[in-house]
């Protein structure tokens, strides 16, 4: 060790050319992942003139802000239509899913209970297989399901890997006060729903997030089971007007004898839509998913 | 046992729910396998059609050209997907770990999360806007007077752009595992290390990657188990543009074969062989990581 070398948690202060290096590298992707996002935002609310003029796409507005793009997607044709099957599909999927998952993680962390561990073992072995695609196909065919969003919904309501993290933050709950609890006659149910949950507020958030995201982003169960074109949630729409490229004309979008934004701001405007929920959450989440894929993974 | 069973039935109620949806998507489709040695007509289903015996699997053992095809992509793509998305997060973990100032590491992980909670359709569709054939890039090109750049719809630059989208959505968010194991290596393993003489490579090399390298045999186990799985929306959603030969996957053609085409016992003969292969890679891959002594994935 040189003289007078300074540590900083163990190691030699880094010299000025790794410095430099590194923030270049670092600067380089976080502008790979921002600056579509702003050419996307920026081209939605672009005025039509400066679009065309632009050719097609708008980096930094000038014109100043118009929300003409926003406001024809969301007169009420095809786009909002599946505006709201999506916000029903991800609303009503999360809550069952947060029952489904909740209430099997909390019987599977009581051990020592009748059938506790083959239940568990059950959990954990469907961990390691996938039931294959025509397989899963034909239980839905079976059970009726096509053609209706719960075909969307139930398929994946309980996801064994969020189970298996919600039932490690029970297992760490203080025994001594579940136990009192118990000894002052409190029914399982209570135990479940007036202490369990209430102290496990954190991890109950951050699964119920991601079965969120997961719900308003499900394409592929939609593609596959959904054959009626009404009940295309957005991201199906998202794949047809803007990755297909197929043309929205008045007709779709319900703006029936108004002059229509330019067809990139309208694409950019739907792709906007769909982001901007998720931007929303994501801060609640980033809060605290380190510390749910770390439960996960450690337990898993 | 009649006595337990009475004790422990709320608990026992409130699993049944979730492990009803469990059981009926997860357990209960392996019968679907069945009509890999069936003739299968979905107009007369499982219990009416005919059975062929191993007449399905034939298709696979004969090298069926277009199947034959979907298993040279995919193992080209898990091969790509191993050699260069796999390590480019733990790159990005060793620079983020380095940096001193933690506000800093919190922006920028903040900003290269993002993108794992966009769907695919989001991503293909940003990444279509980006270097499409009158995306931001050939707009700003054009305009300069360069020629544009063909890489959307170009079958030669597939592969490419299908890794570079992998690498865009997830290398961030699979930055998150790596940087807590890294904050759980011994400090003073590097001070003492400085104190000989050590410099930042050289603790680098002989003591940070020792320290990830159980996280990195677990997760490249897990890799093997899914290597006959690849980016199968994200094929799905950009299929049309380059072309069946190029684009199709062993998922992709189940799917095509299947569902689209009414080859339904094919194509379960292919999922099935496919769930077989891969469970026991997962198997086989944990017990060789026993046997060189790591954790693995599980005991037993």
């Amino acid at each position: 060790m040189k003289r007078n070398q300074v540590l900083v948690g163990g190691m030699p202060m880094p010299g000025r050319a790794e410095r430099v290096v590194k923030a270049l590298f670092l600067t380089l992707i976080c502008a790979v992942v921002v600056f579509p996002f702003i050419g996307v935002i920026s081209t939605s609310l672009a005025s039509p003139e400066e679009v065309i003029r632009a050719g097609g796409f708008v980096m930094f507005p000038t014109d100043g802000i118009d929300l003409s793009a926003y406001r024809s997607i969301l007169s009420g044709g095809t786009v909002t239509q599946a505006l709201i099957i999506s916000g029903f599909i991800t609303a009503v999927g999360t809550t069952i899913a947060l029952f489904l998952t909740c209430t099997l993680g909390w019987a599977l962390s009581r051990r020592g209970t009748f059938g506790n561990k083959p239940l568990l073992l059950l959990v954990l072995i469907s961990l390691l297989f996938n039931p294959g695609l025509i397989p899963t196909y034909l239980v839905v065919q079976q059970f009726g399901l096509l053609d209706s969003l719960w075909a969307v919904i139930l398929p994946v309501s309980v996801s064994a890997f969020n189970v298996i993290v919600v039932r490690a933050y029970f297992v760490g709950l203080p025994a001594a006060v579940i136990d009192s609890a118990r000894i002052d006659g409190a029914s399982e149910w209570k135990l479940f729903w007036h202490i369990g949950l209430p102290l496990s507020k954190a991890v109950v958030a951050v699964v119920g997030l991601f079965y969120g995201v997961g719900y308003w982003n499900s394409f592929f169960g939609a593609l596959l089971y959904l054959n009626d074109s009404s009940k295309w949630p957005l991201q199906l729409v998202l794949r047809t007007y803007v990755v297909n490229g197929v043309e929205i004309g008045a007709q779709e979008l319900g703006t029936a004898g108004e002059a229509l934004p330019p067809q990139t701001s309208i694409q950019m405007a739907i792709l906007m839509i769909s982001v901007v929920p998720i931007l929303c959450v994501y801060p609640f989440i980033q809060r605290h998913f380190a510390k749910g894929v770390l439960t996960g993974a450690v337990k898993g | 046992m009649i006595k337990r069973i009475r004790r422990d039935y709320p608990v026992l109620l409130l699993a049944i729910p979730g492990m009803l949806i469990i059981c009926a998507f997860q357990y209960y489709p392996l019968w679907g396998n069945v009509i890999a040695f069936q003739d299968y007509q979905p107009y007369l289903g499982v219990q009416q059609s005919l059975w062929s015996g191993f007449e399905n699997f034939k298709t696979i053992v004969a090298g069926d050209p277009e199947f034959v095809n979907a298993v040279k992509n995919t193992l080209i793509l898990t091969a790509i997907q191993t050699v260069i998305v796999f390590p480019a997060p733990i790159i990005v973990a060793l620079v983020l770990h380095s940096l001193l100032s933690n506000r800093l590491r919190q922006i920028v992980q903040t900003i290269i999360y993002v993108p794992h909670f966009m769907s695919w359709v989001i991503v293909v569709a940003v990444f279509q806007q980006v270097l499409g054939g009158t995306g931001m890039i050939n707009n700003w090109l054009r305009g300069h007077g360069y020629d544009p750049i063909h890489v959307i719809g170009n079958v030669e630059a597939f592969r490419a752009l299908l890794t570079s989208q992998v690498m865009w959505k997830d290398t961030g968010w699979a930055t998150i595992l790596f940087l807590a194991v890294l904050s759980q290596i011994d400090r003073s393993l590097y001070e003492a290390s400085a104190v000989d003489g050590a410099t930042r490579w050289r603790q680098t090399w002989h003591i940070t990657l020792p320290g990830l390298k159980p996280i990195i045999i677990l997760l490249l186990i897990l890799k093997l188990g899914d290597s006959l799985t690849v980016g199968f929306e994200q094929i799905i959603l950009q299929q049309p543009a380059v072309g069946v030969e190029a684009s199709e996957v062993l998922d992709t053609y189940v799917y095509n074969n299947g569902i689209i085409g009414g080859d339904w016992g094919v194509s379960a003969a292919v999922g099935l062989v496919k769930s077989v292969v891969a469970l026991a890679l997962v198997l086989g891959a944990n017990k060789l990581a026993h046997r060189l002594g790591e954790e693995g994935v599980y005991r037993g």
